[in-house]
């Protein structure tokens, strides 16, 4: 039972900051305009103005930091890799260090910058998201923003359904998958120890009966929805509701200001 | 609406599935029942005796192969009432995990009306009633994985209530539950009978949960065995044992006295067992 007792739904940390209480629309729009002129940007100054931004939001969201650096560690590795082969490998300008055939010159420094700023602001920024808004509010945010591409046949609110069903049963196959490896070790089966390819193959065991019980349980569920007159969008209403605050005007002005500034003193 | 007395009538239905092949195994042959208004109606038989198959033909997620069924005077067979007796017709499933959709209580109970295009302050108002009727009031925003199985059918309940249907059927419904977990859902379904008139289908392989019913129905390969109130049905223990069902204790074991020479009158639960005991016994 140990992964279900502190096992809360995607990374989302409930709390009642500003942050947490914006649309989530306002959040994903925010963090798109965001990365695209963090992205865009190529002067050392902006990039100051971005991490404090970014350091601002953090603030407003009340967030303890342990949530933050835990969020950048699968980045970790890329962001290190990426340096490094940017230091080495971008030649041109003033020459710093030189030894044999490694150099480290004054255009790989500027670009091992720019691309450490960009991937940690980024990520950083969308582990904001994430943790500050609920999977449920995350999947009503997508399905309403895509919902003008119902037009063109994008099965929109087929996908936030999925969505969201994928996330109500994220805790009940995580149950079963505990269940079906204590079942198998209780019959001798070994996860723990060997190498990667018969650490795979013990996997096997856990995997097909998790698939096959995963797809009884869609069949049961397909039948419980019908059997509640379920049938697809047509003159469906909903529960949830999304509504834009002051809140997220000011975001949206401050956003606008952001791309404005940047727009102005890119050149 | 010529007949509102009986709410569900089945009238001569078979039915078959078709594999693939093109060949059909019967489940169902020449069923014919009606079930009145207001009443509480258990349905045993064994694990593919087609008990399960009725249930979902009253709520039209199957059609009869042959005959009709008639919900509140609707063919199940005619497409375009099929939402009509889906509203009228509720159905709790056996796996409680298996039909919760929402990722909490509110939003769960909530997708059914959701379906019918109910206002949201109508949904707000039926969303609190009907989770006050099963007591699971308290557990509004609550993840469904954080309750115990009874806790799970009786929002599954609440989810069905919401949507006002006349019929609610169980389809083995405390298969999965602990003892605790049935005696809540069995419970509130007998209060939602008596209190609010719901008709009541209960499917069941449970013979102690059909004693409270107003009548049984015994299926058998895909017919009906018997058909009667509990004190006719459970009169033929012999009949019953030999195709292999389970009779109640109490049931049993006056069959068994009678067997062996106790005159006793007939009962059906423990507390009569025990009267009908306690008079012979001063009688001797």
């Amino acid at each position: 039972m140990s992964i279900l007792q502190n096992f809360t739904l995607g990374q989302f940390v409930p709390s009642d900051s500003f942050v947490h209480r914006l649309d989530p629309r306002s959040k994903f729009l925010f963090l798109l305009v965001y990365a695209v002129v963090v992205f865009l940007s190529n002067q050392i100054w902006l990039y100051a103005v971005f991490t404090a931004i970014l350091i601002f939001s953090l603030r407003l969201s009340k967030l303890s930091l342990a949530y933050i650096f835990r969020g950048l560690k699968p980045v970790w590795f890329l962001l290190v890799f990426t340096i490094i082969l940017q230091l080495f490998l971008t030649k041109g300008g003033e020459v710093y260090v030189q030894w044999g055939w490694f150099s480290i010159e004054e255009d790989g420094v500027r670009q091992a910058f720019f691309i450490a700023m960009r991937l940690g602001l980024i990520v950083v920024m969308s582990s904001l998201l994430t943790l500050t808004t609920s999977p449920m509010d995350l999947t009503d945010g997508i399905e309403k923003m895509l919902g003008p591409f119902k037009k063109i046949g994008l099965p929109v609110h087929e996908l936030a359904l999925m969505l969201s069903i994928a996330i109500r049963f994220i805790p009940t196959l995580l149950e079963e998958t505990d269940k079906i490896m204590k079942a198998q070790m209780s019959r001798g089966a070994n996860f723990e120890s060997g190498g990667m390819i018969s650490r795979a193959k013990a996997m096997i065991a856990i995997v097909i009966p998790l698939f096959v019980s995963a797809f009884r349980r869609a069949e049961d569920l397909a039948l419980a929805m019908e059997a509640r007159g379920y049938r697809g969008d047509v003159g469906r209403t909903k529960l949830r509701q999304l509504a834009f605050s002051y809140r997220d005007g000011l975001v949206i002005v401050f956003m606008i200001l952001m791309v404005v500034a940047v727009g102005v003193w890119r050149v | 609406m010529k007949d509102q007395e009986q709410t569900i009538e089945a009238k001569q239905v078979a039915f078959q599935y078709e594999s693939e092949d093109g060949s059909s195994t019967p489940v169902l042959q020449n069923v014919s029942f009606s079930i009145k208004k207001g009443s509480f109606v258990s349905i045993i038989g064994h694990n593919g005796s087609g008990k399960s198959t009725i249930a979902k033909l009253i709520n039209a997620l199957l059609v009869p192969s042959e005959g009709a069924i008639i919900v509140s005077g609707f063919s199940t067979s005619e497409q375009e009432y099929l939402w009509e007796i889906r509203q009228q017709v509720g159905m709790v499933f056996q796996n409680p995990d298996n039909q919760i959709v929402g990722t909490i209580v509110e939003d769960d109970v909530a997708f059914g009306l959701e379906n019918l295009g109910i206002e949201r302050e109508e949904m707000r108002k039926r969303i609190d009633e009907s989770l006050a009727a099963v007591k699971m009031s308290a557990y509004l925003k609550s993840q469904p994985q954080r309750l115990s199985g009874g806790q799970k059918q009786r929002v599954a309940i609440a989810g069905i209530l919401a949507m006002r249907p006349s019929i609610i059927i169980l389809d083995e419904a405390t298969a999965m539950l602990d003892p605790q977990g049935r005696k809540e859902v069995m419970q509130l379904v007998h209060q939602l009978h008596l209190e609010e008139g719901f008709t009541i289908v209960n499917i069941t392989h449970f013979p102690e949960e059909t004693l409270g019913s107003d009548r049984i129905i015994v299926m058998e390969q895909g017919k009906i065995y018997a058909d009667g109130t509990p004190s006719e049905v459970y009169a033929d223990v012999e009949g019953l044992l030999a195709i292999g069902l389970d009779v109640p204790f109490a049931v049993r074991l006056h069959h068994f006295l009678q067997q062996h020479g106790f005159s006793l009158s007939t009962v059906l639960d423990q507390e009569e067992l025990v009267d009908e005991l306690c008079k012979s016994l001063l009688k001797t």
